[in-house]
């Protein structure tokens, strides 16, 4: 009887996610950062001139210097829990992981506290991206050639 | 059109994430990783650079063109110099992205104090 009860209080109090919204959320949040971003690309195009190639890198940079920006702030944060992975999965994610590493370690040091924990959850994104492409392109060059 | 396109990629593919990470045990870690290795693979045979083509910034800011770029540089060199290019030329397009987070993030630890 006593269990019954702590599992009902505990069911109760645990806050409730459903999956449906998150998807919602997200599916719509991420689209409007991907439209953005692709506004931000002509706009680019057109007020300096650039080739497309080199404005996508531009919206990049723009991309990861307002995240980091907003992390140090405190407010990625915030909007992290509420959009999910909508923040996660574009390149906001990276500069995010980054940014508060660096922050979280501080207090032990400018090596051994920034330097050494700087890219903790970067590093596994460049680990494998480095790894499959050494993979991927030996296949590729072995069938296609280059 | 390209709009269009670009907020349903974006938008699809971030769907995705959050289906896996709601669903699974998985974390952000793993996803992120997941997603660079499997952009990486679309770009191989060239199936990326049609999407980039429609979507545009859609499908660059994932961070599944982190791998697109890694194969792009890579590949663009070693069509160059042969295989030596592939090891030369793999970070070509992201080091922008890549310095400008690790110059960011240094300034920024040294300005700011953690907030909890």
């Amino acid at each position: 009887m006593k269990n019954k009860k702590y599992d009902a209080i505990v069911k109760k109090n645990t806050p409730k996610e459903s999956r449906l919204r998150n998807g919602i959320v997200v599916f719509f949040a991420g689209g409007a950062i991907g439209a953005l971003s692709e506004l931000l690309l002509n706009a680019y195009s057109v007020w300096l001139d650039l080739p497309r190639k080199e404005s996508g890198i531009l919206v990049i940079l723009t991309l990861i210097a307002i995240s980091s920006i907003l992390t140090a702030l405190g407010i990625f944060d915030v909007c992290v829990n509420v959009l999910k992975s909508a923040l996660i999965i574009p390149i906001t994610g990276f500069a995010h992981s980054m940014t508060s590493a660096a922050l979280e370690y501080k207090n032990e040091g400018l090596v051994l506290g920034i330097g050494a924990n700087i890219f903790k959850l970067a590093g596994t994104v460049i680990l494998y991206g480095v790894v499959s492409v050494y993979i991927f392109g030996i296949i590729r060059l072995l069938i296609i050639g280059g | 059109m390209t709009y269009l396109y670009a907020f349903l990629f974006c938008g699809i593919v971030c769907l995705i994430s959050q289906i896996i990470l709601d669903n699974t045990k998985l974390t952000p870690g793993h996803v992120t990783s997941l997603f660079v290795v499997i952009g990486a693979f679309l770009d191989i045979f060239g199936i990326y650079d049609k999407i980039v083509l429609y979507a545009g910034a859609g499908a660059l800011v994932p961070i599944t063109s982190f791998g697109h770029l890694l194969v792009h540089g890579a590949m663009d060199m070693a069509g160059n110099i042969g295989i030596l290019g592939l090891t030369m030329g793999l970070f070509d397009l992201t080091a922008a992205g890549i310095s400008v987070a690790i110059v960011l993030a240094f300034l920024l630890a040294l300005v700011f104090k953690p907030k909890h």
